[in-house]
């Protein structure tokens, strides 16, 4: 009896959370019940850190030699990209101010950053999410975007006072708009079929030019009073192969995200210096 | 009853916030170690169904509130694995001093299972594959692995006797 009792009520929590807005009653309780549990969760994360990063420490030994020498050619490569687009930069620079080109709100200029730490993720394979210790109190809202020093990590789906709930972009729920760098190929950056840190790029035309190793950004587009989430310029991620069949619409493309969901230990919410 | 209802509600809280900030960050593939699942399992074994369910329910409502999930939706689920895992504790091993492993195998394949058909309906899927070999088999082999020192702290917090000793001293 007692058990039935407390499936009904369950479900009626279920049902009563999804029906209401997010200013609600239960989503209020449960924002409150959050900002109590936050400092809990806070302490419980930096007891954990050490023992997590002697863990990723030694993770990390296995496999650093052969790490060592891509990184070595890895930076041989960047090193002259540098070189070629420091010069496009200052060409483009002169070439906007003799358009008197007017831009939208750009990163990372038009925004402010607010850095934390990543305190706890929801327990559900499900989601793709995390919690983080600064919230409106902060200035951050919802809707916020968040990076890391490596790249675009997700949106601002719930703002607590001391506390924020992340979605990732490999969650199941999310959607960037993006372009490929090297070509200007437009497409949709989603969670991909297989595992849950693997992205695509889907909406990407047949006659598009991409190829491996390029680098998916985001887009930022604008139309009208609407623009995408994410300022234009994050980088997402590298193409990690590229297919095609008679029978699709679009190319197959599979996108390795820049950040380490796994290892996600500080973020940065991008604050838009105007809102 | 009233001191094992506080100590099942704090035991369950604090274990809570530790899978919120430390266990769900340990993944193997994309399974983690819910501690909370078995001390519920080991609790329900302990006490009964009604008790069982109860601890489901308030580990649940915590666990939703601390990660800020649909709130409900772990409370449904630890519900029915507390009570059905008391039921189990009736017919079989409440007062052992050996865990049930049966109980926390059934009761992490119930709570997986239930969660994908829940999910399922609000929207959220995983492919098969990715569910038994992704998440089930990890999460499968993790939770047996907490089974013996979870059940532990349980009779320890909860003064469960073996039942054989139960059984003998009034006879002597």
């Amino acid at each position: 009896m007692v058990a039935a009792v407390l499936v009904l009520f369950s479900l009626a929590l279920i049902t009563v959370y999804f029906r209401e807005s997010e200013g609600g009653t239960l989503h209020s309780a449960q924002r409150i019940g959050l900002s109590v549990a936050m400092p809990f969760e806070v302490a419980g994360e930096r007891i954990a850190r050490p023992f997590r990063d002697a863990w990723g420490w030694t993770s990390d030994l296995v496999g650093a030699k052969q790490e060592n020498e891509k990184l070595r050619k890895q930076i041989e490569a960047l090193r002259q990209r540098v070189i070629q687009e420091q010069t496009a930069v200052s060409e483009n620079d002169r070439l906007r101010e003799l358009l008197s080109f007017v831009d939208g709100p750009g990163f990372p200029a038009g925004f402010t950053g607010v850095s934390t730490r990543v305190v706890g993720r929801p327990p559900s394979a499900y989601n793709q999410e995390v919690l983080i210790a600064a919230g409106s109190s902060a200035g951050i809202s919802r809707n916020d975007p968040v990076v890391t020093q490596d790249g675009l990590v997700g949106l601002v789906t719930n703002v607590t006072s001391n506390g924020a709930k992340v979605t990732l972009i490999t969650d199941q729920s999310s959607a960037v708009s993006a372009i490929v760098l090297e070509s200007g190929a437009a497409g949709l950056v989603r969670h991909g079929p297989s595992n849950s840190s693997a992205l695509v790029l889907d909406r990407v035309g047949k006659d598009e030019l991409v190829e491996e190793g390029n680098l998916v950004i985001t887009a930022g587009w604008r139309s009208g009073k609407l623009e995408s989430l994410y300022p234009r310029g994050i980088p997402v991620g590298m193409v990690k192969s590229v297919g095609q069949q008679d029978v699709d619409l679009y190319k197959r493309i599979q996108v390795a995200p820049l950040v380490n969901f796994d290892a996600l230990a500080e973020v940065i919410v991008l604050v838009p210096k105007k809102r | 009853m009233t001191a094992d209802a506080v100590k099942a509600g704090a035991l369950l809280l604090f274990a809570a916030l530790v899978q919120v900030s430390i266990a769900s960050a340990i993944e193997v593939a994309e399974g983690h170690p819910d501690v909370v699942l078995v001390l519920v399992i080991g609790i329900a074994l302990l006490r009964g169904p009604v008790f069982g369910a109860v601890a489901g329910f308030w580990a649940g409502l915590v666990l939703d509130v601390a990660s800020l999930e649909t709130l409900g939706l772990t409370s449904l689920l630890l519900t029915l694995v507390g009570y059905f895992a008391g039921r189990l504790g009736d017919v079989t091993t409440k007062s052992s001093a050996h865990p049930s492993l049966v109980a926390v195998a059934l009761g992490t394949v119930g709570f997986a299972l239930g969660s994908a058909v829940v999910h399922f309906m609000l929207g959220s899927t995983l492919s098969a594959a990715q569910f038994f070999v992704g998440v089930l088999l990890p999460t499968l082999a993790l939770n047996m692995l907490l089974a013996y020192p979870l059940y532990g702290l349980c009779r320890r917090i909860f003064h469960a006797e073996p039942r054989e000793r139960r059984e003998v001293s009034p006879a002597v």
